[in-house]
C-alpha cells in the first residue's frame, strides 16, 4: 500500500531525520536571539542602574574640615551693637582673614610643616566657606566675640580627592589645586580635621554657582518640580477624568466624538517638546506669564498628561461593567447620578493609578521645561510661600539635573549622577504606589 | 482484527490539566482506512484524546499525558520521537477554518516546504494540485491560487485545510469537530470528503452530532466524563449500544 | 496676584451659595425632603454652580483676551516711522511692555509714585539708567513716544483689571441672587445641575482639541512670521545650517532633518530586533514565570527618564566610544576616527535602548492578538516552533508591527534630551556615524533658550522647525495607528 511505503520513506519516529535535526538546530538558534535579546535589555539596565549608583552616591556625602575661627568683634561688628543692618554690611571679605587665620593656627596646632602660602591654605577651602561663615553669624549675631568650632565645606578638588576622583596624577595642569596642598590634605585627614560625611545639603540645599560644585544641592529644584507636580495634579485630574467621563459615557457616537477620540490619541504622541514650544508662545510670549516660573512649567506639563490621563481614565471607566449602570438606571437614578454615585467610584482606583503614572511621567519631563527657561541657575532660595512657589523663578529636578551636566567641572557630573537617584526615588516611590493600588483594588468582573 | 491494520493502539492513557483529570484510562484501537468518530457531550474528553494522538496537547504548558500511544508500533511519547515528526505523520484539521494570512497556493505548500519534501517547483505544483483536488477545491480555486486564502468562504477554507493537512502526506488525519462553523451545504460537501480520504488515510474524527458520526464512519467510541464508554462498529453502537449510557446519550437523555 | 485673590473669593461665595441654597430649599419644603422635586444638595450645587461658573468662565475670557485688545490699542499708539515693518512693531512692543513692568516695579518697590509716573520725561530723567538698578535691563534709551505707549499700556492695563474685578463680582453676586431666587421646593434642581455638569463635561472634553489648536496656531503664527522675514525656499531646499545673529543666516532644515533621521534610524536598527525578539521570546517562548519578572523589569526601562539617557550617553556612552574608536594610539583600536563624546552613534545606540521597550510593549500586544488557531494549524503540520513564528505569525502580525515600528520611529524623531546632550551641534550632511551632527530638536531648545529675540528670524525659525516636526510626527502617528487600527479589525 502506498501508505506504508510512505512511511517507510519517512522511517521510524524514533529516530530523527537530517531534515529534522537541521530544523531542530534552527530553532534552537531562535529561541537563541529571543534570549539573548532579553539579555542585552537586562543588561542594558543593569548598566544604567550600576552606572547611576556608582557615579552618584557620592554626591550624597561631602568632605568638610572644622576649624576654631574666632568672631573677632572688631572685624565684624565695630559698634558693637549687634543690629542687623550693620551686620550685613559686612562682605564676605570681612570675614575671609578670619578663616585664613583659623586654617592658620590649625596649622600650628598640628605643629606641621608647609611651604604653602595662607593664601594657597585657604585654597582647600570651599570658595563658598567666607558666605557660609556670614550667614552663621548673621543668623547669630549673639556668638560674636566667640571662638567657634566651624564646618567649612572643603573645595571640590579636596572633596574629590577624598572620593577616588582627584590623584595626584590627574592634577597636573590643574591651576586649582596642588600636590602640596593634597599632602597637607592628608595630614589634615589624618588628624581628624578633615571627614567625608553625609550631604544634607544636596537634598535640601540650592543650586550654586559654577565655581562651587561642591555647595550644589537638588533642595530647590525639588520644591520646584514639586509646585509643578500641584499645578499638574490640580488641572490634569479633574479635567482629565471630565473630558473621559464625557467621551466615555455620554458623548453620541458622531463624527465630533471620533476627531475628539483621534486628537487625544495622537495628542499623547506629539513630542513634548511641542508642548514646551506652545508653551513659551502661548504662556510667556502672549499671556505674559512670567519665564521660568513653575506655573508656566505646570500648565505645560499639564497639556503634556492630560491625554495620558484621559486615556487611563477611559480604560477605567469602560472597565466596569454596564451592568451597575444599568442597576443604578433600573432603579429611577439619572445617568448623571448612575455615573457619579456608581461608576465613577468603582473606576477610581484606576483613575487614581493613571494619574499617578501620569504625573510621573510629568515629574521627569526636560525637554519643555528648557523652553520656558525653568533651567539653569536661578533660584538661590527657597521660596516662601505657595504663591512665590509658583510664580517665582525656578528650576525643577530634571531640568537641575541638565544644567549640572552641562558645566565644565567633573565634580558636577557626580551631582548630576545624585541628582538622577533622587529623581529615580520619587519614581520609583510613584509607581510603587501605582502598583499597589492596582493590586489592592483591582477587580475582575 | 488483523494486527497489520491497526494504526494506533493507545493503551491506558490518562491526561490532566492541572488539577482536572480530563481524560481517563482510554484504551482504544484505530484500525487503518477506516473513519473513526468519537463522540459524546461536550467537556467528555474526546477532544483532548484527539490532541493527544499527534501531541497537540504538548503546547499546553499545564497538560500532562501518561499511558502508551503506539503508531504502527512506536511508541509516540518515547524521548527520542521529535513531535515535529509525528506531526508530519499524522496531520489535524481544526474545528474553525484557519488558513494562513497568505496565498491559496502557500497555504497548500506550507507543509511540503517545511518538511523538505521536493526538489523542484514543478513536483511542489504537483503536490499542491494533488491536494487541491483530493480535498475537492481544486475545480474552485484553480484559477486563483494567489488569492490569500482568507478570501474563500467558510466551508470552503475549511476545505482548504483539509488540502493543506493532505499536502504533507500524513498517514493518519485527525479532525476536531471540522464543520462544527459550516452551514449545512459546506457540511455535506466536507462529510463527503472524509468518505473519499478514508480510501488513503485512517481518519479520526470528533464531532458532537450524532447524525455526522453515524453518516461518516464505521467505527465510533463514546466518551462520557473523560472515560472511554464504549467502542466498536458504528453500526452497532447506534442500533444496539451494549451501555446504559450510550443509549441514554444516543437517545438524547443526557449531553 | 488680584486675579488670584478674586478666584478665592467666589469660591468663598459659592461655598456659602451651597448652604444658603440647601438650607432655603429645606425651608420652603418645611424640612420634608420627600417634598423636594430634588434632594437638597442639588439645591446648594445649583446655586454655587451658578455663582461659581459663569463669573469663573468670564474671568478666564478676560484675561485671554485683555492682553490682545490692549496690545492692539498701544500698537496703533506708536508712530509708523519708529516701526516701519509689522515684524517691528513686535519689537518695539516688548519695549514698552518692558517699561511698564519695570513703572510697575518701581511703583511696589516704593521708588516712584503714581502721580511721579504721571509727570516722568525722558528729558528730565535717565529712565534706562532707574529702571536698570531696579533690575530691569532695557535695550536702548527709552524714547518719550515709548514712554507714553507705556503709561497708557499702564493705564489700559490697570483699567482692565478693574473692570474685569468689577464684572466677574457682578456675574457672581447675580448668580448667586438669581438661582438662590429660584430656590424653592418645586425648583427642578437636579435637571438644571445635571445640564449644568454636562456643560462643564463638554468643555473638559474640548480642550483636548483646544490645545491641538493652540499648538497648531501658536507655530502657525510664528512661522509666518518666519517665512516674511526669511526665504521659504531656504528653509525646505537649502543645503546649510548656519544662523548668525547679526543677520544673513542660511537656517535650512534638510541638514537637521539629516541628522534626525539618521540618528532615528540608528535608534531603530537597535531597537527593532532588540525589542521585537524580546517581545518574540515572551509571548512564544517564556514560561508565565519568566514572563512575570521579565516584563516589569523591561517597563523599568521605559519609564526612566529620558534626562537620565541623556547623561548616560554623554557620560558613559559616548566616553566608552571615544575609547574604542578614538584617542588614536591609546584606544582600543588605536584609530582617531572619533574626537568627541558626542556623536550620531552615541545618541542612536541610546536612544536605541530607550526604544527597546517600547518596540517590545507594543509587538508583544500585536503578537498576543494573533489568533491562536493559527498557531494550531501550523504545529499541527508538524512545524516547529521558529518556523511557526517566522512563517505564520509574524506574517500575519506585520502590518501591526509595522505600525509599532512607525511609533516608534515618531517617538525617536521627537526625542529631544537624548540628542540634545548625545548628539552635538553641528549641523551637516555626512554619513560618518561617529561625528557629531544635530537634529530639529536640538536646535529648537538652542534657538529658544537663552535671550530669544521674537523679531529675528534666528529665534523665529524654532517655530518653522517645531511646526515640522509636529506635522512630521503627527503624520507617521496617524498612518501607524490607521494601519494598527484595521490590523486589528482583521482578528477581531
Amino acid at each position: 500500500m502506498s501508505n506504508h511505503s510512505l512511511s517507510k520513506h519517512r522511517g521510524s519516529l524514533l529516530t530523527q531525520s537530517s531534515n529534522t535535526k537541521k530544523r531542530n538546530a534552527a530553532e534552537t538558534r531562535f529561541k537563541a536571539y529571543g534570549m539573548a535579546a532579553i539579555a542585552f535589555s537586562f543588561l542594558m539596565l543593569a548598566i544604567l542602574v550600576t552606572t547611576i549608583f556608582s557615579k552618584g552616591m557620592g554626591a550624597f556625602q561631602q568632605t568638610f574640615i572644622t576649624l576654631e575661627v574666632e568672631l573677632l568683634e572688631k572685624k565684624l561688628d565695630k559698634k558693637g551693637n549687634r543690629t542687623l543692618a550693620d551686620l550685613k554690611k559686612i562682605s564676605t571679605f570681612g570675614y575671609a582673614p578670619l578663616i585664613k587665620s583659623a586654617v592658620g593656627s590649625k596649622v600650628e596646632e598640628l605643629s606641621i610643616n608647609t611651604a604653602l602660602k595662607p593664601k594657597q591654605l585657604l585654597g582647600i577651602l570651599s570658595k563658598g566657606a567666607a558666605a557660609q561663615l556670614r550667614d552663621f553669624v548673621i543668623a547669630n549675631p549673639d556668638r560674636i566675640g566667640e571662638t567657634i568650632q566651624f564646618r567649612f565645606l572643603t573645595s571640590s578638588r579636596v572633596d574629590g580627592y577624598l572620593k577616588g576622583r582627584v590623584t595626584r596624577e590627574s592634577i597636573k595642569n590643574d591651576k586649582s589645586i596642588s600636590p602640596e596642598q593634597l599632602d597637607l590634605v592628608d595630614l589634615f585627614i589624618t588628624a581628624g580635621v578633615i571627614e567625608k560625611t553625609f550631604n544634607i545639603d544636596f537634598i535640601i540645599g540650592a543650586d550654586a554657582s559654577d565655581q562651587r560644585p561642591e555647595a550644589a544641592g537638588m533642595g530647590v529644584a525639588m520644591l520646584g518640580s514639586l509646585s509643578m507636580m500641584l499645578v499638574v495634579l490640580a488641572l490634569a485630574l479633574p479635567i482629565g477624568v471630565g473630558a473621559s467621563i464625557y467621551l466615555e459615557e455620554f458623548a453620541p457616537k458622531n463624527w465630533i466624538s471620533d476627531i475628539i477620540e483621534v486628537n487625544i490619541s495622537n495628542l499623547a504622541a506629539v513630542p513634548s517638546i511641542v508642548f514646551g514650544i506652545l508653551g513659551l508662545a502661548v504662556f510667556i510670549n502672549y499671556m505674559h506669564l512670567p519665564m521660568s516660573a513653575p506655573l508656566v512649567g505646570g500648565l505645560v506639563l499639564t497639556l503634556m498628561t492630560l491625554p495620558t490621563i484621559i486615556i487611563s481614565t477611559r480604560a477605567a471607566l469602560s472597565a466596569v461593567p454596564p451592568s451597575i449602570r444599568d442597576a443604578a438606571l433600573g432603579i429611577g437614578a439619572s445617568r448623571m447620578q448612575a455615573v457619579f454615585h456608581h461608576v465613577l467610584p468603582l473606576a477610581a482606583p484606576g483613575i487614581l493609578t493613571g494619574t499617578i503614572l501620569g504625573l510621573a511621567q510629568a515629574l521627569g519631563e526636560t525637554a519643555p521645561l528648557l523652553l520656558i527657561g525653568m533651567v539653569g541657575f536661578i533660584a538661590s532660595n527657597a521660596p516662601d510661600s505657595l504663591a512665590s512657589g509658583l510664580m517665582s523663578p525656578n528650576s525643577a529636578m530634571p531640568a537641575q539635573i541638565y544644567e549640572w551636566a552641562k558645566r565644565a567641572d567633573p565634580a558636577f557630573y557626580e551631582r548630576a549622577w545624585g541628582g538622577i537617584i533622587l529623581l529615580l526615588i520619587f519614581l520609583v516611590t510613584m509607581n510603587a504606589v501605582a502598583v499597589i493600588l492596582r493590586r489592592r483594588f483591582e477587580r475582575r468582573w | 482484527m488483523d494486527a497489520q491494520d491497526i494504526k494506533i493502539k493507545a493503551s491506558n492513557v490518562q491526561v490532566h490539566y492541572g488539577d482536572t483529570h480530563a481524560v481517563k484510562d482510554v484504551t482504544v484501537r484505530i484500525t487503518d482506512n477506516t473513519v473513526t468518530a468519537f463522540i459524546g457531550p461536550s467537556g467528555c474528553g474526546k477532544s483532548t484524546f484527539l490532541r493527544c494522538l499527534n501531541r497537540m496537547n504538548d503546547t499546553i504548558q499545564t497538560c500532562r499525558v501518561k499511558g502508551e500511544i503506539l503508531l504502527d508500533g512506536e511508541d509516540i511519547y518515547d524521548k527520542r520521537v521529535d513531535p515535529v515528526q509525528l506531526r508530519a505523520k499524522v496531520g489535524m484539521v481544526f474545528q474553525k477554518p484557519n488558513p494562513f494570512p497568505k496565498s491559496i497556493y502557500d497555504n497548500v505548500a506550507y507543509g511540503p516546504r517545511i518538511h523538505g519534501m521536493f526538489n523542484h517547483k514543478s513536483e511542489l505544483d504537483d503536490i499542491v494540485e494533488k491536494a487541491l483536488r483530493r480535498a475537492a477545491i481544486w475545480a474552485e480555486v484553480k484559477d486563483r491560487l494567489a488569492a490569500p486564502g482568507t478570501s474563500l468562504s467558510g466551508g470552503q477554507q475549511q476545505r482548504l485545510c483539509i488540502a493543506r493537512a493532505v499536502a504533507t502526506e500524513p498517514e493518519v488525519l485527525l479532525m476536531d469537530e471540522p464543520c462544527s462553523a459550516l452551514d449545512p451545504i459546506a457540511t455535506a460537501q466536507v462529510e463527503e470528503l472524509i468518505d473519499e480520504l478514508r480510501q488513503r488515510f485512517s481518519v479520526v474524527i470528533v464531532t458532537h452530532s450524532m447524525q455526522q458520526a453515524a453518516r461518516v464512519s464505521q467505527k465510533t467510541a463514546f466518551f462520557h466524563l473523560g472515560e472511554l464508554v464504549e467502542f466498536g462498529e458504528t453500526g452497532q453502537i447506534f442500533t444496539n449500544p451494549e451501555d446504559p449510557r450510550t443509549e441514554s446519550y444516543i437517545t438524547g437523555r443526557i449531553g | 496676584m488680584a486675579t488670584f485673590w478674586i478666584i478665592i473669593c467666589l469660591i468663598l461665595l459659592s461655598t456659602a451659595g451651597f448652604f444658603l441654597g440647601r438650607h432655603r430649599a429645606l425651608a420652603s419644603a418645611k424640612g420634608q425632603v420627600p417634598q423636594l422635586h430634588s434632594l437638597p444638595a442639588y439645591y446648594g450645587f445649583n446655586v454655587a454652580l451658578t455663582t461659581l461658573v459663569p463669573s469663573l468662565a468670564v474671568l478666564a475670557i478676560w484675561l485671554l483676551a485683555q492682553p490682545l485688545f490692549v496690545e492692539t490699542r498701544i500698537a496703533a499708539m506708536i508712530p509708523a516711522d519708529l516701526a516701519p515693518r509689522s515684524t517691528e512693531v513686535g519689537l518695539v512692543m516688548s519695549d514698552v511692555r518692558r517699561i511698564a513692568e519695570g513703572l510697575d516695579i518701581a511703583v511696589t518697590q516704593g521708588v516712584m509714585t503714581e502721580s511721579e509716573i504721571q509727570h516722568l520725561s525722558v528729558d528730565t530723567i535717565d529712565l534706562r539708567a532707574r529702571l536698570g538698578g531696579l533690575g530691569i535691563a532695557l535695550g536702548s534709551e527709552v524714547l518719550p513716544e515709548f514712554l507714553v505707549a507705556a503709561r497708557s499700556y499702564r493705564e489700559m492695563s490697570q483699567d482692565g483689571r478693574l473692570m474685569m474685578t468689577l464684572v466677574v463680582t457682578l456675574m457672581a453676586l447675580v448668580g448667586f441672587a438669581r438661582s438662590y431666587g429660584q430656590t424653592h421646593k418645586d425648583f427642578r434642581a437636579r435637571n438644571v445641575v445635571e445640564r449644568g455638569v454636562m456643560a462643564l463635561l463638554i468643555l473638559a472634553a474640548s480642550l483636548a482639541i483646544l490645545s491641538t489648536i493652540g499648538i497648531v496656531f501658536s507655530m502657525l503664527f510664528e512661522t509666518v512670521n518666519f517665512f516674511g522675514l526669511h526665504n521659504w525656499r531656504d528653509f525646505f531646499f537649502g543645503s546649510s545650517w548656519a544662523p548668525d545673529f547679526r543677520g544673513d543666516s542660511t537656517l535650512s532644515m534638510l541638514p537637521l532633518l539629516w541628522g534626525t533621521i539618521y540618528i532615528s534610524v540608528i535608534a531603530l536598527l537597535v531597537a527593532v530586533p532588540v525589542g521585537l525578539f524580546a517581545a518574540i521570546y515572551l509571548s512564544e517562548y517564556a514560561g508565565p514565570k519568566t514572563r512575570s519578572v521579565a516584563k516589569p523589569l523591561l517597563e523599568i526601562l521605559a519609564g526612566i527618564p529620558t534626562i537620565v539617557y541623556g547623561l548616560f550617553a554623554l557620560l558613559t556612552v559616548g566616553p566608552m566610544l571615544v575609547r574604542i574608536f578614538g584617542r588614536g594610539d591609546d584606544g582600543l583600536l588605536g584609530v582617531e576616527w572619533m574626537s568627541g563624546a558626542t556623536s550620531v552613534l552615541t545618541a542612536g545606540l541610546v536612544m536605541g535602548i530607550m526604544l527597546i521597550p517600547f518596540v517590545s510593549s507594543l509587538s508583544d500586544d500585536i503578537i498576543n492578538a494573533v489568533p491562536q488557531s493559527l498557531r494550531d494549524g501550523s504545529l499541527g503540520l508538524g512545524a516547529t516552533k521558529s518556523e511557526t513564528i517566522r512563517q505564520v505569525v509574524i506574517p500575519a502580525a506585520l502590518p501591526g508591527i509595522v505600525g509599532a515600528i512607525l511609533l516608534a520611529a515618531s517617538r525617536a524623531i521627537g526625542e529631544t534630551m537624548i540628542v540634545v546632550m548625545g548628539a552635538g551641534a553641528i549641523a551637516k550632511f555626512s554619513a560618518n556615524p561617529l561625528e557629531s551632527m544635530t537634529t530639529i530638536t536640538t536646535r529648537i531648545v538652542s534657538q529658544l533658550t537663552g535671550d530669544t529675540d521674537f523679531a529675528s528670524p534666528e529665534t523665529l525659525v524654532a517655530f518653522a522647525l517645531g511646526l515640522s516636526l509636529f506635522v512630521l510626527t503627527l503624520g507617521l502617528n496617524i498612518l501607524a495607528l490607521y494601519i494598527v487600527r484595521t490590523y486589528r479589525e482583521q482578528y477581531d
